[in-house]
């Protein structure tokens, strides 16, 4: 009981083939025109491609191509919803009447309805806005109500077009939390360009580029072992696996690092430390008297990156001035000292 | 209207032109009120020809409304939602009456509905008569106005695009459910104007309905018709009656306005 597409549509060049087990998140990571909206719009049934393989739970949505019988469900009765960058509340209804939509669509009564919208509006956070219309509520909150609408329609696979690219970065951090909650046992295909969401809402990650997936697996061997130019770039962010403990995360091998845990963690949970290549610091000798996070490491190689110079380890990266990598004498073999504030690292829940 | 501050000035002189073509437009409107008799206008308007042509223009513009609403919204919805070969021509027929001299509209109904019309035989087998009836005057209307109400429409719905339509099929709503609680609701605006619109050219309606309906008092002879036979014999009655059309084109012009304007 799945969601398996097999999809090529000629006109965009993309051909993609993909599998989701029931209850698993799919993360589908991509530049922009690398067909990740192709694919999208083939699963939701609004294209229809020259030929393909397309069913949610054994039964057939789309089927196309030679010596094939056609089928094409239409969109409404695929039991497949779109959550997009916006939220498109319908700006006509309140954000109760949004989130009783689905329902309504599919034949509840207007009270057993407006029921399941509280129930989903209370579930993401935002209960309290019911009644508004949708102009007067923020880009965040109106996201939220869009999750609610979209999860009460009770789709057997829940699209997600960037769900947090069009809001305010102050918002993301908690509808990301919001998300992780709500879509835990859910079937869903992520579309996203950010390796975080990905590594927060996957369990799996397929690499799309030039309309074809390249690379594909579990979300920590892909952003860790990118295999794809596009990963590479985006797992320029360092990200240290381990377990919460003493709030700190404890890697395997015995490091201890602290940062702003995302959520809230408990103790022996898994978790991933991230920070950015330009947090960190670089220096000969541990700083003394200091409580930040120290990490002795063996720079493998020195880049030009953005007008500064990228210091690669097997692992991280640090995004120095030429002047301060000058000062240090920085050469590949080295032994130096990464030094990150924990206010730059951000813990999260994997 | 706010004035961007980027905005270049227009030349001093061209002002002058401007303001002459609007008093061009504005100074007849003008005339008109000042010959109205003020004295004699309620006398005049509830005359019983006056009377007559006043309810009758009232009872056949809101029928033609009607018509026009129920031909025009899948129409534009077809225009703007579907893509089929000869599209762009069939778009270009069927708004030529906003382009058509509305005498060349009455006698091509005429030669659809009249007796020995098109389809005149079987509207007698079925024993209805259109021509020089109070039907013919509301087909007239509407063939003159169902232009008006589509293309509002149609840009109406191509403003607001399918991107609202899109979430609610996926959220499992049917076409019809769409269509009823989405996309009628999104396009309100557009609807309203484009009827009152289509309801302001059937109350002007003069060349289609005196051809193919006659001026028949309380039948066929519509205000528009009433004031074009009056003006000759008691001028002060068609200037009283004139006066009710420009107040209801003002009327027009605002709600149409309103509606442009609104969410």
């Amino acid at each position: 009981m799945s969601f398996r597409y097999d999809a090529a549509v000629a006109a965009r060049d993309v051909d993609v083939a993909l599998e989701i087990e029931r209850g698993e998140t799919l993360a589908l990571l991509g530049p922009n025109g690398a067909g990740k909206s192709t694919v999208l719009a083939v699963a939701a049934g609004l294209l229809r491609p020259d030929s393909a393989r397309v069913e949610l739970d054994g039964r057939p949505l789309t089927v196309s191509g030679a010596g094939r019988r056609a089928v094409h469900v239409p969109p409404h009765d695929r039991q497949i919803a779109l959550l997009s960058q916006e939220p498109l509340l319908f700006p006509h209804l309140s954000v109760l009447d949004n989130v009783a939509f689905g329902p309504r669509s599919r034949g509840a009564s207007r009270a057993a309805a407006r029921a399941t919208a509280r129930h989903w509006l209370a579930e993401v956070g935002v209960e309290e806005l019911a009644d508004r219309r949708p102009a007067q509520v923020s880009g965040g909150q109106a996201q939220r109500a869009a999750v609610a609408r979209a999860l009460a329609a009770d789709p057997g696979l829940l699209l997600l077009d960037e769900p947090m690219a069009a809001l305010d970065v102050a918002v993301t951090p908690d509808l990301r939390r919001t998300l992780r909650r709500v879509l835990a046992d859910r079937t869903v295909l992520l579309v996203t360009h950010d390796a975080l969401d990905a590594l927060v809402l996957a369990d799996r990650v397929a690499v799309l580029e030039g309309g074809r997936v390249v690379d594909h697996g579990e979300t920590a061997r892909v952003l860790s072992q990118p295999r794809s130019r596009f990963t590479a770039q985006l797992a320029g962010l360092n990200m240290v696996t381990g377990t919460w403990q003493d709030g700190a995360v404890r890697t395997a091998s015995g490091l201890r690092l602290e940062g702003m845990p995302d959520g809230d963690p408990q103790p022996g949970d898994a978790v991933v430390a991230v920070f950015p290549p330009r947090a960190v610091s670089v220096f000969r000798e541990p700083p003394g008297g200091s409580p930040r996070n120290v990490l002795r490491v063996t720079p493998t190689q020195l880049e030009p990156h953005a007008g500064q110079v990228r210091v690669r380890t097997a692992e991280l990266s640090a995004d120095i001035t030429p002047q301060a990598a000058a000062e240090l004498d920085l050469a590949p073999g080295a032994r130096v000292c990464f030094v990150v504030k924990a206010a730059e690292i951000t813990v999260y829940a994997v | 209207m706010s004035s961007s501050p980027g905005r270049v000035g227009v030349p001093a002189w061209i002002v002058v032109p401007a303001v002459a073509g609007a008093a061009f437009v504005l100074l007849p409107l003008v005339a008109i009120v000042l010959r109205t008799p003020w004295s004699r206008f309620l006398d005049l308007l509830l005359s019983p020809a006056s009377a007559d042509a006043l309810a009758l223009s009232l009872r056949t513009s809101a029928t033609s409304t009607v018509l026009c609403v129920l031909l025009g919204v899948p129409m534009a919805l077809v225009l703007a939602r579907t893509s089929f070969r000869g599209q762009g021509v069939l778009r270009s027929l069927v708004l030529l009456p906003l382009v058509l001299p509305p005498v060349v509209g009455g006698i091509a109904l005429l030669y659809t509905f009249g007796r020995r019309g098109l389809l005149g035989r079987t509207f007698e087998v079925l024993g209805v008569q259109v021509a020089f009836s109070t039907t013919a005057v509301v087909l007239a209307q509407t063939f003159v106005a169902l232009p008006f109400l589509v293309v509002s429409l149609e840009g109406a719905l191509r403003t607001a695009g399918q991107r609202y339509e899109v979430v609610a099929a996926t959220l499992g709503a049917s076409p019809t459910t769409v269509f009823c609680r989405v996309t009628l609701p999104l396009v309100l605006p557009g609807l309203v104007s484009g009827a009152v619109l289509a309801f302001a050219r059937s109350l002007g309606e003069f060349g289609a309905t005196i051809t193919f309906a006659g001026s028949l008092q309380g039948v066929t002879r519509t205000l528009p018709l009433e004031i074009y036979v009056r003006r000759e014999t008691d001028a002060p009655a068609a200037v009283a009656l004139s006066l009710v059309l420009v107040v209801v084109a003002v009327l027009v012009i605002g709600l149409t306005r309103q509606g442009r304007t609104g969410p």
